[in-house]
């Protein structure tokens, strides 16, 4: 059969230093993880004939991968800058695969940054958020970010039964992972009581449901499976990787408490071979906690409906059935925008070499990173292994 | 008309023509296919149910039900500030589709999913008013 099972690995991954980083452009993080990648890939940039970057917020080009390669002075033969993230940075990582796969290109460096929390003026800050939604049917009636997927998540509560505590509960098992992680902007444990008591922001969430706003980058260097041994780090190999895209705005989603989760997850099973019960640590979207809730019973982690008691008795924890978000996520580690989903590849790398430190899940060998993008509109999901199978 | 400068206006097109102008006479004029029946919202050229390449437009009734709601505190920008805290619903119509819409005349801590609502409309200016929902009477 005719698939990506097993072709292609990731033998290079890095991140910038992330969280409140004033001393770095946009643009300069974005080399500095392509560098770091490089360097963990053991290889110079002469050996990089495919890039793909994502656009920055504080520092756009037009064609932006083309003025990375130009600012490294690298000259590809495989050249992409896409203007979203999310789902989007996993879509790329796709499209890279097949690509290699294909013949197309043989090495591709995907590299991602912004700085959202420096680089952004307060007036800019504020009209990226006014610039979400339809302009004639959703911006007029004044939503913020937040109030999209508020609105998911309060169908979810009027169809199952969902509370708060179990939103908050997904909050608190990120933010003790990122305790573990030196790496990570919110380090200090909160709990459940503390989430609900924080500012409500658009019903049901509360400030510490929303995922933080920061500078930082991070990079990948794909290759084939075969080239892969080559590297200096052990490789991690693709073994399936699926889409699904059901609409742009949330006012036109087919169903608000279903997403096409439901079916990226289940074409990257397919390619993969394997089901929920298989993997050993999951990386999950988590820009709002509800986002969390919908996606992990999107993938079959547990029955539609059931997320809340999923996540409220520590399944989601480092020692749980299925540890999630273990760098901390979007909600503790970072969320420069565009280059968010990227930390979560990472990590997930990370945790297959079993390189993870004091976050480490005991024998990682399958991970699955799930990313989204729009409001809860374009997704992608990868299955990773430590062995080909 | 009270003051709404500065809010975010829709900037109608040549496909959403026909909807603001009934909008601006105050009524709720949707597409329908002649060939399939189906209702769709928002504009477009084409029947997304059976593709059918040319749509009516009919004026519905602007009766529906909230399917959901989120309150917003802290407004997106200062024109907003005056009627935060503020909802942002979506509105199943009786017809079949869904809309984004605002619930007025109705106390935040009172709307719920499932609230039957109306259509009233909020003029903006000469050229713009804006389909809003009140709870049914
Ligand atoms: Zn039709």
């Amino acid at each position: 059969m005719n698939s990506l099972n097993g072709k292609v690995a990731i033998v290079g991954a890095a991140d910038t230093e992330v969280g409140v980083v004033p001393h770095m452009g946009a643009t300069q993080l974005c080399v500095d993880a392509a560098l770091r990648a490089l360097d963990d890939a053991g290889i110079n940039k002469e050996q990089v004939d495919g890039l793909i970057t994502c656009n920055s917020m504080a520092e756009p080009y037009m064609y932006h991968a083309e003025a990375i390669a130009e600012y490294m002075q690298i000259f590809p033969r495989y050249c992409l800058g896409v203007g979203t993230g999310g789902g989007t940075t996993f879509s790329v990582l796709h499209h890279a695969a097949s690509a290699i796969a294909t013949g197309v290109c043989d090495t591709v460096l995907i590299t991602m940054a912004d700085s959202l929390h420096s680089g952004l003026s307060k007036e800019q800050a504020m009209a990226m958020q006014a610039s979400t939604g339809h302009q004639q049917f959703e911006i007029p009636y004044g939503p913020t970010v937040p109030a999209f997927y508020a609105l998911a998540g309060q169908a979810h509560m009027a169809e199952y039964g969902t509370t708060p505590e179990q939103f908050a509960a997904i909050a608190v098992a990120c933010r003790k992972h990122a305790n573990l992680n030196p790496a990570a902007q919110k380090r200090e444990i909160i709990t459940v009581e503390d989430v609900l008591n924080s500012r409500m922001i658009a019903d049901p969430l509360h400030l510490l449901d929303c995922s933080l706003i920061s500078d930082g980058g991070s990079a990948v260097v794909l290759t084939s499976a075969e080239r892969a041994a080559d590297f200096k780090s052990p490789p991690v190999y693709l073994l399936g990787v699926g889409e699904g895209h059901s609409h742009e705005h949330i006012s036109q989603a087919r169903n608000l408490t279903t997403s096409a989760a439901a079916e990226s997850g289940q074409r990257a099973y397919d390619m993969a071979g394997v089901g929920p019960s298989d993997i050993d640590v999951a990386q999950i979207y988590d820009c709002f906690t509800p986002t969390v809730l919908i996606e992990l019973e999107d993938l079959g982690f547990c029955e539609k409906g059931e997320g809340g008691a999923f996540v409220e008795n520590g399944n989601v924890e480092l020692g749980g059935s299925l540890p999630v978000n273990t760098h901390g996520g979007l909600l503790s580690h970072c969320h420069p925008g565009n280059p968010g989903s990227m930390f979560a590849l990472t990590e997930a790398v990370a945790q297959l070499r079993h390189q993870a430190g004091g976050r480490q899940v005991k024998d990682a060998n399958i991970s699955l990173v799930h990313g989204q993008g729009g409001i809860l509109s374009s997704h992608t999901t990868l299955i990773l292994g430590r062995d080909k199978h | 008309m009270a003051d709404h400068s500065g809010k975010n206006f829709p900037t109608p097109t040549k496909e959403t023509a026909p909807y603001w102008e009934g909008c601006r006479n105050h009524q709720l004029v949707i597409q329908q296919c002649p060939k399939c029946e189906y209702y769709q919202f928002y504009p477009r050229m084409m029947c997304t149910h059976c593709s059918h390449g040319y749509m009516d437009w009919v004026t519905v009734s602007g009766n529906g039900r909230v399917i959901s709601f989120t309150v917003i505190r802290r407004p997106i920008s200062p024109a907003y500030k005056a009627e935060a805290p503020y909802v942002v619903a979506l509105i199943k119509l009786d017809e079949g589709p869904t809309m984004m819409s605002n619930i007025v005349e109705c106390e935040p801590e009172k709307v719920f999913i499932g609230m039957k609502v109306n259509v009233v409309f909020e003029d903006w200016s000469e050229d713009i008013s804006i389909p809003k929902f009140v709870p049914q009477k």
